[in-house]
């Protein structure tokens, strides 16, 4: 087909300028999916042998799904058999000094306000002994070991925690959940794991941030994280750098499961390369992310700032199986240009006196489409279930879409389900407005912005709030005038 | 401090100013009135910057500057201001926000240093005070579920915190009751001195009792076809407009 997306082509064709290019070695997997990449992978990570049998059973049943075609989200085929599915981890090149990095990239850390040693750290220069970012680490993580808090690298969690990943992997998100799950447990390079022992308040926010010169995690990400009894963990994922990366393809698994009492709060600010303004390149982003409160009283907690990728597919969830567990999820999803995005969350409420809150502000600008897609289901024994859901969208501009699709199911009738939508437009008139006090439109839109997601960006950790409404305003930049 | 030389403006292939022409100097207070239809509002849009319009001939120049080369909100840090008509409604800002970062763009193109928040609230008060605002209204997004004087005050309101070289009020008596009115006009006289003009676009003369201009002129057809003192006023008000229509039209 002469629409067929070559990834490969893609990536060696296209200008990118950050400074890593892929080079076939010798160590990397054939192009291409077979049993054989899937043991080859399993090899090179001196993978056990369960942990080889699983990813076969995901091959193998992902060999029997479809794409699924449901996602408000248009892109040409993807030929899976032209994807590396396998590259050895190295080091990202290391740069003498931010000249070598792309112009366009330290413009965008200037306006996010980045501190220049962050900005080094972040476009992978070597950073010079003021601020050692290995001490840092050190210090980090041992912080963290006195407590008992495992945080390590998925390779090596199924290397030293063998049984804690055999038990929960597959366990919130099985492998034949969907197309892409099913991939992801097949091929996932690595990833992150998690696990806070019983009792443990986690003292710091637990950043991937902090793994950041560790090898690249790849276009099959895998997480999983284990809040044991009484525990509490705020995680952060992504950073509001841009990222670049020359797989097009992402397709990231994570788990999370809450016990008694436990309680994760999961905050996500995701800032991919979204593509040119002609919406050429970007990544595509097909993500499962799905929490168990398993235990009672126990607590999950999604907040997401989503800016970046060509598509976005993602659907935070959480199964609500203890009594009295909570389930919350927190969106500001944002579309510009050629962008499109599928989101929203599933709260599936299975065990008595649940409670699940959701809030997705959807702001979509230039040409793109913005969908949010939820899903609230009510389980026959789930006594008394509450759902409270708001639903807003933001327009910019009259040549982009907004879509809502909120799914019901309720099957006990002693649930109780409310659902608020708003949209709004930010036209011309209101723009005007602000014109004529002094405000640039870029301020108006901004200000405008802070408002509508001001709900969602307080639920985020402090300084990635501030973070997140730079990043919005960075987004949008040009979406308007 | 503003001239106006032979406009003429059309908005999809329709003309609407006709050759406006008005001269404003400092201190000075011009009324504009005139039948419905006639090209007021457009005449505020334009020199406020909206873009819908296009200017076919003539020019504005404010300050010595060509204000019509300007960006609508360059004009609004030069110190031009405009009340709306109908108010817009912006969801999610409160006046609050919205006033402290319009005062500060303004104050940074004047070369000051921006307020910090207790510096801009202790500014806020005071001014609510000048136009009497509900204190209630600063914290909910702006105009939203404004009531239509409620929308008019804050107009003042925001004219007070801007303290603008020229105002252009239009019709922002309309829909005032009585006290609202006397509160309104209160706050444009205590705004005027001799560095400041308003151009105050009414229906009403009732109006001109409270702010007394120095000129009233009469819009028609997209151009002042009479001008004289604030007794031009008193004189529509008895006569309404059908014999300076008869005027004009007999001429042309
Ligand atoms: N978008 C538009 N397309 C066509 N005609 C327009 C448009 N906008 C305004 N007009 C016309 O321009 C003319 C002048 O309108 P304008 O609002 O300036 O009148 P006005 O003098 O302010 O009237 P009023 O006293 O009722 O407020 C009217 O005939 C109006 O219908
Ligand atoms: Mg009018």
């Amino acid at each position: 087909m002469a629409e067929e997306i070559d990834i490969i082509d893609q990536v060696t064709q296209s200008d990118y300028k950050y400074g890593f290019v892929t080079n076939i070695e010798s160590d990397n997997a054939k192009v291409g999916l077979s049993e054989d990449t899937v043991r080859f992978i399993s090899a090179k990570k001196n993978e056990p042998e369960w942990m080889l049998e699983w990813r076969l059973k995901a091959y193998k049943a992902w060999l029997q799904m479809t794409e699924p075609t449901w996602p408000n989200v248009h892109y040409p085929k993807i030929d899976y058999q032209k994807i590396i599915y396998y590259a050895a981890p190295k080091p990202k090149k290391v740069l003498n000094s931010l000249d070598e990095v792309d112009p366009e990239i330290l413009e965008t850390f200037k306006k996010l306000g980045i501190p220049m040693e962050e900005q080094k750290i972040l476009a992978g220069v070597a950073v010079d002994v003021v601020m050692d970012s290995v001490s840092v680490k050190t210090t980090y993580k041992e912080k963290l070991k006195e407590l008992g808090i495992i945080f390590c690298s998925m390779s090596d969690a199924v290397k030293d925690y063998p049984e804690l990943v055999q038990k929960y992997i597959g366990s919130v998100v099985p492998v034949r959940d969907n197309y892409f799950a099913a991939l992801n447990s097949a091929v996932f390079s690595d990833g992150s794991f998690c696990y806070i022992p019983k009792g443990t308040r986690c003292p710091m926010e637990l950043s991937t941030y902090f793994r950041i010169n560790e090898a690249n995690t790849g276009q099959f990400e895998r997480t999983l994280l284990i809040a044991d009894e009484g525990s509490y963990v705020s995680y952060l994922e992504g950073c509001t750098a841009p990222m670049r990366d020359e797989n097009q393809l992402h397709a990231a698994v994570v788990e999370l499961v809450a016990m008694d009492n436990a309680e994760i709060k999961y905050s996500t600010v995701q800032n991919w390369y979204p593509g040119n303004k002609e919406g050429k390149g970007g990544i595509y982003n097909f993500v499962t992310k799905r929490g168990i409160c398993q235990g009672i009283n126990s607590k999950i907690s999604w907040t997401q700032v989503e800016t970046g990728s060509a598509i976005t597919w993602k659907y935070p969830s959480v199964v609500l199986k203890g009594e009295n567990s909570i389930g919350e999820f927190y969106s500001v999803a944002v579309t510009n240009n050629y962008q499109q995005a599928d989101t929203g969350t599933k709260m599936i409420h299975i065990g008595k006196n649940t409670r699940s809150r959701i809030v997705s502000k959807g702001i979509s600008a230039g040409k793109s489409q913005n969908s949010y897609r939820g899903l609230v289901k009510v389980n026959p024994n789930a006594e008394n279930a509450y759902n409270f859901s708001q639903c807003d969208s933001l327009l910019i501009g009259d040549r982009c879409g907004a879509h809502t699709f909120p799914y019901l199911e309720v099957s006990n009738k002693t649930a109780k389900v409310e659902h608020e939508a708003t949209t709004s437009k930010i036209g011309e008139d209101i723009l005007f407005y602000c014109n004529q006090r002094g405000l640039s439109t870029e301020t108006a839109v901004q200000l405008i912005i802070n408002g509508y997601c001001k709900e969602v960006f307080q639920h985020l950790p402090m300084e990635f709030a501030a973070e997140a409404q730079k990043l919005l305003a960075v987004s949008l930049e040009g979406s308007v005038g | 401090m503003l001239s106006i030389k032979d406009l003429h403006a059309s908005i999809n292939g329709k003309e609407i100013l006709k050759g406006f022409g008005l001269e404003v100097k400092p201190g000075e207070v011009h009324a504009i009135m005139g039948p419905n239809g006639t090209g007021k509002s457009t005449l505020a849009n334009i020199l406020a910057g909206k873009e819908d319009y296009d200017v076919t001939e003539g020019t504005v120049t404010f300050q010595g500057k060509d204000l019509l080369d300007m960006a609508p909100e360059e004009r609004a840090r030069e110190g031009v201001f405009l009340a709306f008509q109908y108010p817009i409604e912006i969801p999610g800002v409160s006046i609050a926000n919205f006033m402290k970062a319009s005062l500060n763009e303004v104050r940074k193109h004047r070369v000051l240093q921006p307020l910090d928040a207790v510096e801009f609230l202790k500014v806020m008060k005071e001014k609510m005070r000048f136009v009497e605002i509900d204190e209630k209204l600063m914290r909910r997004a702006v105009n939203e579920g404004f009531s239509g004087g409620e929308k008019k005050r804050n107009e003042i309101f925001q004219m007070a915190m801007l303290e603008p070289t020229l105002s252009i009020l239009d019709e922002t008596d309309s829909g005032l009751d009585i006290d609202a009115l006397r509160i309104v006009a209160n706050g444009v006289n205590k705004l005027k001195n001799e560095n400041n003009a308003f151009i105050v676009i009414t229906h009403y003369q009732r109006l001109l009792d409270y702010i007394v201009p120095d000129f009233v002129h009469v819009m028609y057809n997209g151009r002042i076809v009479k001008s004289g003192g604030k007794e031009l006023a008193l004189e529509l008000e008895a006569k309404g407009y059908d014999w300076i229509k008869q005027e004009v039209d007999a001429t042309v």
